[in-house]
């Protein structure tokens, strides 16, 4: 039989086995964390704190601004010791609230709710908000946007995303076998707050025990479905995950509220069943640490705010002369400089390159139009076109072969025998022109 | 404070961190690769001349490559595989008769002019190889269409001349060919095998498309353009090949198209030059556009044209419309609806 997915796409070598075994276990609390008050897409949030100032875990430390913005809490109880500027991992730099640890773990006052599944949906809508979740996969949209489409865009299909199809992470895959009752009581409410009766959850086939713990999971819930997907990147991305599973394109530069679905990571699931069900705030992640670089590869339950050094040490280290960290998978993550960078809601894995395994690719040839690129794009785009236009100088011109559409999944730039860093070659493009 | 020390090693790159094995070499070395049986099954027949043509393109097509690019101060990329491809299809397409200095020219041409001069790798128009092709076949009509005889191996160092299937069909008809080669079982069989006059790596459909199923099964051709090409020549050659066996007036639908398919380059072009990365389509689409027009193309010079065959100006020709074709079938961008009214 053959599984669910969508046109194109690539098979790089999926490395899951380095941390696929090993069970989520805590992070050593740091001893102060650097949390940014802008770690989601939309406005920053406001700082609520001042130095000084002693904090209760999970009290808000910056406060929702506007409507596409997200509350950021903090993930320790202990003192305010800073307010500045501090690199994040994609390379900008933004204002952060550095904390003390005092180690007491003192949570500020939560308001439990055994009863949650009889929350309004206005009510949970309220709470996802207070809560300061974000999508989880990585992008980090501020959820409780996502739940209030507007009228004429009704959703009717909620889905999850447990394709983790990028290369070595493998934190929503111990999500799912870890707490598989608790993402499916997260999607319930998910579709509760949207008044839709199906949710699907689609996984890539990589994961057989995944998809049947979820199956047994979802077992008895009314409009639940869970599919196997097959194994292909990038199958997690929104639009690709939503063909596979709902046969449904989302027109260019769409949303997927435009065909009627909602989309998110089965951790944001998780954290809305957490928020809802305890009150708690998205005040900590599952984070794999993973490569050939990394002396002992896990699955930790980190602090919002820790630095990845503290996650290296955490994992024994380097090995194997590592030298490229890459915050997120290898297909889409960004290279950090600096290993004081902080975890944020959408850090989904810390991947230690060895030496071995970076490409230097530097040394790149011309395009020699072999149209691999364009065989594979899940968009259905010319990257090969673009990369050569982009080269040189013609941005303008990208337009014409539909630049803004590429979501940089970077398929292309895998499969080009030339080498071409043809991300490179589309962002610089994009910078260079208005959609 | 290990992580301290190690910041200043830390790589940052644009993702994707990550590449396929693929490259340019392994592309190109696969190719030559393929091409081997061909140029067995031509050396075979044609003796050591066939071997010795061949080298003497391949050495001269890399040392032009080397030369401009030296002279250019460009890197210099010979092992890259691209001009070894380069002279090795020159070398197949030349008789095993031509002299020394017909090889050295065409592999001059196809490098330096045609490849190097419009920029190198990835960004000449025209298939280098059957540009230095046509230059020699025009510069040197004599010596371009002796043809010998292929023989058992070795044997026959002082073969006679003759000529192709091709031209004797289009000189003396359907005929002439049977008489030479017996029966239609035959002239397919030997036409087959290679056993045949005609371009010393042409000859062998099977050892052609021995190699072909390798590219093929590596999926580094698809089918679009070779099949899409052979498809346009067995239809016309089948609707407008046909003579009356007693009075030789055109007929309609009486034509031989495993004739057609068997003979000339058609194969050698089909597979191995008609697929050129550089100097087609990228889009599919625009692959099966340009493979029905070398069919149409080579069939209108076989059949009308003062040549015999029409493989290799049909390639060149169609190379002329490849941006064209590129510029105006885009693919289809996800989400996108067709537009209304079609």
């Amino acid at each position: 039989m053959s599984l669910a997915t969508f046109k194109g796409g690539i098979h790089p070598p999926d490395r899951k086995e380095l941390s696929a075994g090993s069970k989520i276990t805590p992070a050593a609390p740091p001893d102060r964390v650097v949390i940014p008050l802008s770690q989601h897409t939309g406005a920053p949030a406001k700082a609520a704190v001042s130095i000084g100032d002693e904090v209760k875990k999970g009290q808000v430390i910056g406060a929702q601004e506007g409507f596409v913005s997200a509350a950021v809490h903090s993930s320790v109880s202990g003192k305010v010791v800073g307010i500045g500027d501090f690199p994040l991992a994609i390379g900008r730099m933004t204002t952060c609230v550095v904390i003390e640890n005092n180690r007491q773990e003192t949570w500020a006052e939560l308001k439990e709710d055994p009863d949650y599944m009889s929350l309004s949906p206005e009510a949970i809508k309220e709470k996802v908000k207070a809560a300061g979740i974000v999508g989880m996969g990585g992008a980090a949209f501020p959820t409780s946007v996502k739940l209030s489409p507007p009228k004429e865009k009704p959703i009717n299909t909620v889905i999850l995303n447990g394709a983790e199809c990028e290369p070595y992470l493998t934190s929503d895959y111990r999500m799912m076998l870890e707490r598989p009752d608790e993402i499916i009581e997260g999607l319930k409410l998910l579709m509760k707050s949207l008044g839709v009766s199906r949710g699907f959850i689609g996984i890539e086939n990589n994961k057989p025990d995944a998809v049947a713990k979820m199956k047994e999971a979802a077992k008895g819930a009314s409009g639940i479905e869970v599919f196997a997907l097959e194994v292909k990147y990038p199958q997690g991305a929104e639009k690709m995950l939503i063909k596979a599973l709902t046969g449904r394109e989302v027109p260019p530069r769409g949303l997927p509220m435009d065909v009627g679905v909602l989309v998110q990571n089965v951790g944001t699931a998780l954290a809305v069943y957490e928020a809802c069900r305890y009150g708690r705030p998205l005040i900590e992640r599952v984070v794999s640490v993973t490569g050939e670089g990394i002396k002992e590869p896990k699955n930790l339950m980190v602090k919002i705010g820790t630095l990845v050094s503290h996650l290296i040490d955490e994992c024994g280290g380097f090995k194997n002369g590592s030298s490229k960290v890459v915050s997120g998978g290898p297909m889409m993550g960004f290279a950090i400089y600096s290993l004081d960078v902080p975890v944020t809601k959408g850090t989904s894995g810390i991947l230690v390159m060895s030496e071995s395994e970076v490409v230097h690719a530097e040394d790149y040839e011309p395009c020699i139009r072999c149209g691999r690129c364009i065989d594979i794009c899940p968009m259905g785009l010319m990257p090969s076109m673009l990369s050569v236009l982009s080269e040189v100088g013609h941005y303008e011109e990208c337009k014409e072969y539909n630049l803004w559409d590429c979501f940089e999944c970077g398929s292309c730039a895998y499969v080009c025998p030339s080498k071409r860093p043809i991300v490179q070659f589309i962002r610089l493009a994009k910078s260079m022109t208005k959609p | 404070m290990e992580a301290v020390k190690k910041e200043h090693e830390l790589i940052v790159s644009v993702s994707p961190h990550v590449r396929s094995e693929e490259s340019v070499s392994r592309i190109m070395w696969t190719v030559n690769i393929s091409l081997l049986p061909a140029l067995i099954a031509g050396i075979y027949f044609f003796g050591p001349k066939a071997a010795y043509v061949t080298a003497i393109s391949i050495i001269s097509a890399v040392m032009s490559e080397w030369g401009v690019q030296k002279m250019t101060g460009r890197r210099s990329a010979i092992g890259d595989g691209s001009a070894v491809l380069t002279g090795l299809l020159l070398g197949m397409n030349l008789p095993a008769t031509a002299p020394f200095y017909i090889p050295i020219i065409g592999s001059l041409v196809a490098i330096a002019v045609t490849k190097q001069l419009f920029g190198g790798l990835g960004f000449n128009v025209f298939n280098p190889a059957l540009i230095g092709r046509a230059f020699v076949l025009i510069t040197w009509p004599r010596a371009m269409t002796t043809w010998m005889e292929p023989t058992a191996a070795f044997v026959g160092l002082d073969a006679k001349t003759t000529a192709t299937p091709l031209g004797l069909l289009k000189e003396e008809g359907l005929h002439k060919l049977l008489e030479v080669f017996g029966s239609k079982a035959s002239l397919y069989t030997e036409l087959f095998l290679g056993h045949r006059a005609g371009s010393l790596g042409e000859t062998s459909a099977i050892a052609l498309l021995i190699g072909a199923a390798f590219l093929l099964y590596k999926r580094y051709i698809t089918w679009h353009i070779p099949l899409t090409f052979l498809g346009t020549v067995a239809v016309v050659a089948w609707v407008f090949g046909g003579k009356t066996p007693e009075t030789g007036k055109f007929l309609l639908f009486a034509g031989d198209p495993i004739l057609h398919l068997l003979s000339g380059g058609l194969i050698l072009g089909a597979f191995f030059m008609a697929t050129d990365y550089v100097t087609v389509p990228s889009v599919r689409a625009g692959q099966i556009l340009f493979g029905v027009g070398c069919g149409l193309i080579t069939m209108l010079i076989r059949l009308k044209g003062g040549y015999p065959e029409g493989v290799m100006f049909a390639i060149l020709l169609m190379n002329c419309f490849t941006p064209i074709i590129d510029r105006n079938l885009k693919t289809k961008l996800f989400g996108k609806k067709k537009e209304k009214g079609k």
